[in-house]
């Protein structure tokens, strides 16, 4: 498959949006290529392009040496595409979704019973051939759409974000069923995500970003110009603090908080300045740390070093009693939906000031806690106390003591930036000056002056987001509820807004977070896991990750954590 | 509370004026249907096509003959040769009514016997069919009058003279354009708020508003006002058309019309609350509007009188707000009628809506949980 400066544009009202500009690349036969990117970067416009569903605005593409502009239709017999929501049949049972997609394909009725086997044995989907679509997992839903377009063996797979979204088990299943797809086939395999860390499973890479072509080549290359440039830092002080002295060094390009310690970049091959730091901090130490792709993402998004970080998101301080007040305690809390259990007798609790996670894949029971825990939805059973009340029941008054940001974009999009930020700050009861003040705030602190009279659904991902939290920090809430805050925004983009909600946090603002980016729990305090509606372990990253620790993994992931945690919650079961 | 509500409000129609498509939804369609209504709704028939057999060929049944061809509400398009060809013209719908006249029939006038004509009409749309025979019966009535005039016969026994109170015409339109306005601000007010909290559960903005310290008695009355100036906005648009385009005389007072307007527009609100409250998504709520309005503009007595219906079915309209505010409407435009003879009305269109607010608010609270 052969890119030559490829370009695509989309009209959206008056606005020309450019998709894709300029994409040139190659990927080889008979391997995976990893697409990879932020959502908005182009993937699916890539895909569709390929798959020549789109024309192309300008260059070539050719695909198994055909040229795709010019014959759509033969490239399409010799590829297969699952897009990002393939269309499975919910009311269908698995057998009669494969039966339905074999007739669209043309598949002989006498070829079908083996197929069905391989496929089925491949997927891990054989016992649950009855079973409707609609009531398989997430996993096993993309697991059926995968064998749904492998029904006649493509050359060209095209998998759009098969993984997002999906559990770490089913998703390092389905990893393996591509590798085996290009070990012993001759078939090609291109692959997008969002997920920076899937890049050491492909041959190839193709890093792509708002539309640009930032790199290409195997994973190993990119990961080899950050050789020497990435570091661990552990000092006997809070994280945030010692993130936040580390930024501030020159030369550092970036600092990642990764649970216990810090993730420490710099712009050249030589560990930053640190004899000041040491002195002043107690027990510092820094060690090389092998270098991540994500890494190497930032590094050419962000060549220089940032500028100093601004001033922290200006909140007093109050002086309240001391911190360790339970701020969000929930027990046994149980929500059902008919005979299907969402929240299995669940039980945590937050302190004041802390970040605290809620780690699952989707369908976990993650949101179902949330927003019995916002009020908006009441538990079968169990108890909970949010700034010690039931929002569902407590007086209004009360829901003004929490900051909502809801996981897709839910402002209004239809209204300016100005316009969501002035009512949002009066449906909090905020007026006249002080709403002024606020708006003013939020307007400096989020970098919004230039956006005030744009159409809030026209803002690029990483504005929106800022607006949201904008939105639900207008009227300076103790608790603050994120649901999947970061999902599918670039790596500078969440570094920002993760330093904002430190900034808060050290502002003693309790933070409540969902997501299933493992990455992302790092950043919190303290997390639970779930899954299938229960708590499988909660406590610091530090500790949930030493489950996994063993000699043959002495620094084992989050996402090693998880599946080793999921696997021993329900031995023989993988989700 | 009062400044939360306003925003909400501010919020509402800004989200209504901003969005183009919105905006042309809320002024073009409802233009185009009171254009097209205006003139297509009526009663009154135009150019019937009929067929004329005339067995008698003379001047006095000419003369008939022409006094039908002249009347506005009848075309002249077939001259069967014989009986037999008639059934086909009206079984093919070719003709509405066939006119036969005798081959007595200039005979017997001047010999002052009862001169036969017969009519047969296509009984398949009873209501054309009523309203040709009644302007058919008029037509021989005046010609018989005529011919007896003229021709010195016996003056009939008893002369009928009508005279039509309110609409001297008898115009159908002074008739049903007021009947559009009822008809339209329902449709708008309606569409209005039913969608707005499904279009906001569509794109997650209604959990956005309930973790807000807002009642949700007060998003209530932010998502309702909001119906009520759309509705009242798009009535005067059309009572303005109904007044300045087609004429229609109004004769009472804008205070009695406004009073009801209001009273309408809320209880509307109310029913579409209750919609939007039970719908998860815009296409629940568009099937759930219109379920309401079909069978609401039925049983209003928009095209029907209720008075027609059987008891069971009229006792059903009284939850029907349009059947109040019809009443207020065309009593305000075409009587004059003042505030004490339309206070039946008013009440009951209260009564709605309170109760479907009320119930609209309760819906709320149970759905969000």
């Amino acid at each position: 498959m052969r890119l030559e400066g490829v370009r695509r544009e989309f009209r959206s009202g008056k606005r020309v949006v450019v998709a894709l500009d300029g994409v040139t690349a190659e990927a080889p036969r008979g391997a995976v290529t990893g697409l990879i990117g932020p959502d908005g970067a182009g993937k699916t416009t890539l895909m569709r392009l390929v798959a020549g569903l789109l024309r192309p605005g300008g260059g070539g593409i050719e695909v198994l040496g055909l040229d795709v502009a010019r014959d759509p239709l033969a490239v399409q017999q010799r590829l297969g595409y699952m897009p990002q929501r393939f269309g499975l049949y919910e009311d269908l049972s698995v057998r009669e979704n494969l039966d339905l997609y074999a007739d669209l394909q043309g598949l002989p009725p006498d070829e079908r019973p083996a197929r069905y086997a391989t496929l089925l044995h491949m997927t891990g989907l054989a016992p649950f051939t009855a079973r409707r679509a609609g009531r398989l997992s997430g996993g096993m839903k993309q697991k059926l759409g995968l064998a749904c377009t492998l029904l006649r063996p493509p050359e060209l797979l095209l998998l759009d974000e098969p993984t997002v979204g999906v559990d770490p088990v089913s998703r390092r299943e389905l990893w393996q069923i591509i590798d085996d797809l290009t070990r012993n086939g001759r078939m090609t395999v291109l692959f997008s995500t969002a997920y920076l860390d899937e890049a050491g499973r492909c041959d190839s890479v193709w890093l792509i970003h708002e539309g640009r072509l930032l790199g290409a080549g195997p994973p190993a290359g990119f990961t080899a110009e950050m050789q020497g440039r990435s570091f661990f830092a552990r000092a006997a002080c809070n994280r945030r603090r010692l993130q936040a002295e580390l930024a501030g060094l020159a030369g550092v390009i970036d600092t990642v908080i990764e649970g216990g310690r810090v993730r420490v970049v710099t712009a050249t091959p030589a560990p930053p300045e640190t004899a000041a730091l040491a002195a002043s901090l107690p027990r510092f130490s820094l060690a090389p740390a092998p270098p991540r792709f994500e890494d190497a993402f930032v590094a050419r998004l962000r060549p220089e070093a940032p500028p100093a970080a601004t001033a922290p998101v200006a909140r007093a301080a109050a002086a309240e009693p001391a911190a360790a007040a339970e701020v969000i305690s929930v027990s046994h809390l149980t929500r059902r939906f008919g005979t299907f259990t969402a929240v299995d007798d669940v039980s945590f609790a937050v302190a004041r000031g802390e970040i605290f996670g809620l780690l699952g894949a989707n369908g976990a029971g993650k949101s179902t806690t949330f927003r019995m825990l916002c009020g908006l939805l009441p538990p079968s059973s169990g108890r909970l106390r949010v700034a010690g009340f039931d929002l569902r029941h407590a007086a209004a008054p009360a829901r003004a003591r929490i900051g909502y940001m809801a996981q897709k974009f839910s402002l209004y999009g239809d209204l300016s930036v100005r316009q969501n930020l002035r009512f949002f700050s009066a449906a909090y009861g905020l007026a006249n000056a002080r709403q002024r003040e606020r708006i003013d705030w939020a307007t400096a602190e989020f970098g919004l002056q230039f956006a005030l009279d744009a159409t809030a659904g026209q803002l690029p991902l990483g504005f929106k987001q800022r607006l949201a939290l904008a939105c639900a920090l207008m009227h300076e809430p103790d608790i603050l509820f994120l649901d999947e805050p970061t999902s599918g925004v670039d790596p500078l983009a969440r570094r920002d807004f993760w330093r904002r909600i430190n900034d808060l946090a050290e502002a003693k603002v309790t933070v409540l977070v969902t997501t299933h980016f493992m990455e992302e729990a790092e950043y919190c305090d303290r997390l639970v896991i779930m899954a299938q509606g229960r708590v499988l372990s909660s406590g610091t990253p530090e500790a949930i990750k030493a489950v996994a620790k063993s000699p043959a993994l002495p620094d084992p992931t989050m996402e090693d954590a998880f599946i080793a945690t999921v696997l021993a919650a329900a031995p023989g079961e993988a989700a | 509370m009062w400044r939360q509500i306003l925003a909400l409000i501010v919020k509402e129609l800004l989200m209504v004026l901003r969005d183009a498509k919105s905006r042309a939804v809320l002024i073009g369609p409802p233009l185009i249907q009171l254009v097209v209504f205006g003139y297509a709704a009526s009663f009154d028939l135009n150019h019937v096509p009929i067929a004329v057999l005339n067995h008698d060929r003379s001047a006095a049944s000419r003369a008939l003959v022409a006094h039908f061809e002249g009347a506005p509400a009848f075309t002249l398009v077939a001259t069967p040769a014989n009986a037999l060809r008639i059934d086909p013209l009206i079984d093919s719908r070719t003709v509405e009514m066939a006119l036969v006249i005798d081959r007595r029939f200039s005979r017997d006038l001047l010999t002052h016997r009862p001169a036969r004509v017969q009519l047969i009409v296509d009984g398949r749309n009873s209501n054309t069919a009523l309203l040709a025979l009644g302007y058919a019966n008029s037509i021989i009535s005046d010609f018989s009058l005529s011919w007896a005039a003229a021709h010195g016969g016996g003056a009939p026994p008893a002369v009928l003279v009508t005279r039509a109170l309110y609409n001297p015409t008898l115009d159908s339109h002074w008739f049903f354009i007021p009947g559009i306005v009822a008809l339209l601000t329902q449709v708008v007010t309606l569409l209005v708020v039913a969608l707005s909290v499904a279009r906001e559960r569509e794109m997650g903005t209604f959990d956005q508003l309930l973790v807000t310290p807002m009642r949700p008695f007060e998003i209530l009355l932010g998502k309702g006002l909001p119906g009520v100036l759309v509705g009242c906005f798009e009535a005067t648009v059309i009572i303005a058309a109904a007044v300045w385009w087609f004429g229609v005389p109004l004769r009472g007072s804008l205070l009695t019309l406004y009073a009801g307007l209001v009273l309408f527009t809320v209880a509307v609100t109310g029913i579409g609350l209750m919609i939007s409250a039970l719908s998860l998504t815009q296409q629940q709520a568009l099937l759930g509007a219109f379920l309401f309005m079909v069978p609401s503009i039925i049983l209003s007595g928009f095209a029907t009188p209720i008075a027609n219906m059987p008891d069971w079915v009229q006792t059903l309209t009284l939850v029907n707000p349009m059947r109040f505010f019809l009443v207020i409407v065309r009593g305000v435009f075409l009587e004059g009628a003042d505030f004490s003879s339309l206070a039946s009305q008013y009440w009951p269109m209260a009564l709605i809506g309170l109760v479907s607010l009320a119930a609209a608010a309760v819906l709320f609270r149970h759905r969000t949980g």
